[in-house]
């Protein structure tokens, strides 16, 4: 297997936090701007830690964790603009946090109280996807209306699309057939592959006999390798693809270069298929730590920045326990609720007999007491 | 105002007008723009509309779908066209996971406002995957709606109302009646999409049956007519959801149930009819609900299609069944 060499690598920030430079994607950031990607990704990081620990409390029936990945997900999702949309996984904590959702809302999901949770088209994040895939023709399809609107002389609207994936999913034919359609059509998207190098249990080279970004070449549309854990180089070159994007420039694809610390889900158990040491070896690239020295090489922040982040990740979750363990189970007549739009004459009899029989039980229980007063 | 259509034309008028009244409505599919389709259904609507509201796809059906969901959630109205009945697998996880869960799963925040144009049944002497009658499938789904016109009056005005729909509307077209004429009055008021209708009444028997088999079912009860035997046909119009007071209304004139569709019978639409009246109108039943219908085998060589599509005789056949209880 061909697994690319370290020059194809895009990389601003190296596991030590040492500053560097490429010549095609760079940043230009604030000191406050730095400080804020670092605060996201320490936010991001106790959400998912915050969330494993309900799962393993009986509060969740289920969680994905994104540990190890924070940076691949704040870094290009700090890169979307407002008018732009992004297409999640299941797995898109980080880049859901960048887009302003509750991540209570998340935990409902995981929670069982919700199959969505939040309001796509309020903060342009559709729902969590978990079909492995489906999601990429979804983002195709939204970004080829972004051209219809432009072709209908609404110039106003503009925009570009962000579909998630992983290198799993590179094995679907909705991921490739999504490839197809972006570059038949020219369509404003960014493929933004987080390769953290596990589908569950089955390692990369199942997938892939080359490094997933040169696919793109054979679809006809540039793709780029970047250092999935730094920060600073996801959201260099997913700015760029985007703006290339927004700009006419059409679809790319970007593979972030990452690695799944955590278990695929809080139901898997990878000691059973990956090694002890490659798990180390990804622990000294983590993805906040190089910022963190990074901050205090260049003395962007001191003690009190950190301490200040950490008492705001310690608030956030104890808000998270609590909400997570105060949400309540939805009514049973939520199960016919939003099946249609327009009503339907089967499960409006169906939840009309379902509320009679759930009566009943009252109907029943109101009668014995009736008899015990009597008696 | 009237003329006379065949049921491709009908849907290629309606398909135009509702074009013509919504620009979010936007077609896609595969051969669908120079070509129109090969039924011709979407004839001259690119060269009409553009090549923006009227899309040639790549060849892929689950990217036809996939994109299509895309396409609502950006606001517009997609009607896409699978080429054949049996091209629509590859597009079934995208319809049965994607286009008919995403409105419960947003829990009413976003619409799937799209029409899946499918061609199905056989009797064209095509070849494999050309013949087939998935609509149980997705029925079966929740979320779905489908219907499937029997004529060029109702293909003419269920298209428009299928595109109106905020729900995801699957619309089977009976593709061996695509060349069937009717007299069309544009200036009419439709008949509402999500009901059956009596297309002969009838006292002795009720046949019900939808898309193709409606007019096998109608010659069926003009053959018999002659010999004192009534039969009721009904036109179900819509499969999902079912208008199953209509069939229960005439059982329980009739006494008697015989269900016809191209489809296998074993778990098909008749099956669930079966049993929806044995539940609601048992007493009123004078003999056993029965079913004509496809084997359950994969649709044969066409050679052999005569013998597997429920005919004049073989739903003769059930009738007299029933009139013998």
């Amino acid at each position: 297997m061909d697994t690319g060499t370290p020059g194809e690598l895009v990389q601003l920030l190296t596991p030590e936090g040492e500053r560097v430079h490429h010549p095609d994607y760079d940043v230009d950031l604030s000191d406050a701007q730095y400080r804020e990607l670092y605060r996201d990704l320490t936010l991001v990081r106790r959400i998912d830690l915050e969330a494993t620990a309900l799962q393993r409390q009986g509060e969740l029936g289920l969680w994905a964790s994104l540990l190890g990945q924070e940076a691949a997900q704040v870094g290009s999702g700090r890169a979307l603009q407002a008018d732009d949309y992004a297409f999640p996984t299941y797995r898109e904590h980080g880049v859901a946090h960048t887009r302003g959702v509750d991540p209570l809302k998340l935990l409902a999901l995981f929670r069982g109280v919700s199959n969505g949770g939040w309001d796509p088209q309020e903060k342009n994040f559709a729902l969590y996807t978990i079909v492995i895939g489906n999601q990429c023709l979804h983002a195709v399809g939204y970004a080829m209306g972004i051209q219809m609107d432009q072709a209908r002389a609404h110039a106003d609207h503009s925009g570009a699309v962000i579909a998630y994936f992983g290198d799993g999913a590179s094995s679907q034919g909705d991921v490739n057939e999504a490839f197809i359609f972006a570059a038949s059509f020219n369509a404003p998207v960014v493929f933004f592959c987080q390769n953290n190098q596990w589908a569950i249990s089955e390692p990369l080279e199942k997938q892939t006999r080359i490094p997933l970004y040169r696919r793109a070449a054979g679809f006809g549309f540039e793709g780029v390798r970047v250092d999935g854990n730094d920060v600073l180089a996801t959201l260099a070159v997913t700015s760029k693809h985007l703006a290339d994007a927004r700009a006419g420039g059409g679809p790319s694809m970007i593979e972030a270069f990452t690695y799944r610390m955590g278990a695929h889900t809080t139901s898997d158990d990878p000691t059973r298929y990956r090694l002890a040491s490659d798990l180390e070896a990804w622990r000294l690239k983590d993805p906040i730590e190089r910022v963190r020295s990074f901050l205090w090489r260049q003395q962007l922040a001191d003690q009190s920045f950190f301490d200040e982040v950490d008492a705001e990740a310690e608030t956030l979750a104890v808000r998270l326990r609590e909400g997570c363990r105060s949400m309540p189970d939805p009514k049973p007549d939520r199960i016919f609720s939003g099946v249609y739009a327009e009503p339907h004459q089967q499960v409006e009899e169906e939840r009309a007999a379902f509320a009679d029989y759930l009566a009943s039980f009252d109907a029943a229980t109101a009668s014995t007491v009736g008899a015990e007063v009597r008696s | 105002m009237s003329e006379t259509v065949t049921l491709a034309r009908a849907l290629n008028l309606g398909l135009r007008r509702a074009m013509e009244e919504d620009d979010r409505v936007v077609l896609m599919g595969e051969d669908i723009g120079k070509l129109g389709g090969v039924f011709r259904i979407t004839d001259a609507l690119q060269k009409d509309f553009g090549e923006h509201r009227v899309i040639d796809s790549p060849l892929a059906e689950s990217g036809i779908l996939g994109t299509a969901v895309g396409l609502t959630m950006r606001g517009y109205r997609p009607v896409v066209e699978i080429q054949f009945d049996g091209f629509v697998y590859p597009a079934f996880d995208q319809i049965v996971s994607q286009v008919a869960k995403m409105h419960a799963r947003s829990q009413g925040d976003l619409l799937m406002p799209m029409v899946i144009r499918i061609p199905y049944g056989g009797g064209i002497g095509a070849v494999e995957h050309h013949s087939e009658s998935p609509e149980a499938y997705f029925a079966h789904t929740a979320g779905l709606r489908v219907v499937s016109p029997s004529n060029p009056v109702d293909g003419y005005w269920m298209i428009q109302q299928a595109i109106r729909c905020d729900d995801p509307v699957v619309f089977f077209e009976p593709k061996r009646r695509y060349w069937e004429k009717a007299e069309l009055d544009v200036a009419a008021t439709p008949e509402p999409l999500f009901a059956g209708r009596v297309a002969r009444p009838g006292r002795d028997v009720t046949l019900v049956c939808y898309g193709p088999m409606v007019r096998t079912c109608l010659d069926a009860a003009a053959a018999v007519a002659g010999e004192g035997v009534e039969i009721e046909v009904l036109d179900l119009r819509t499969l999902s959801p079912l208008d199953i007071d209509l069939v229960c209304a005439s059982v329980e004139r009739t006494g008697r149930l015989v269900v016809a569709h191209e489809a296998t019978t074993f778990l098909g639409m008749g099956a669930e009819i079966a049993a929806m009246v044995t539940e609601r109108c048992f007493y009123s039943l004078e003999a056993p609900v029965l079913r004509v219908g496809g084997f359950h085998t994969p649709y044969p060589p066409s050679r052999l299609e005569e013998h597997y599509l429920p005919d004049l005789d073989r739903v003769l056949d059930a009738v007299d069944r029933a009139l013998g209880y």
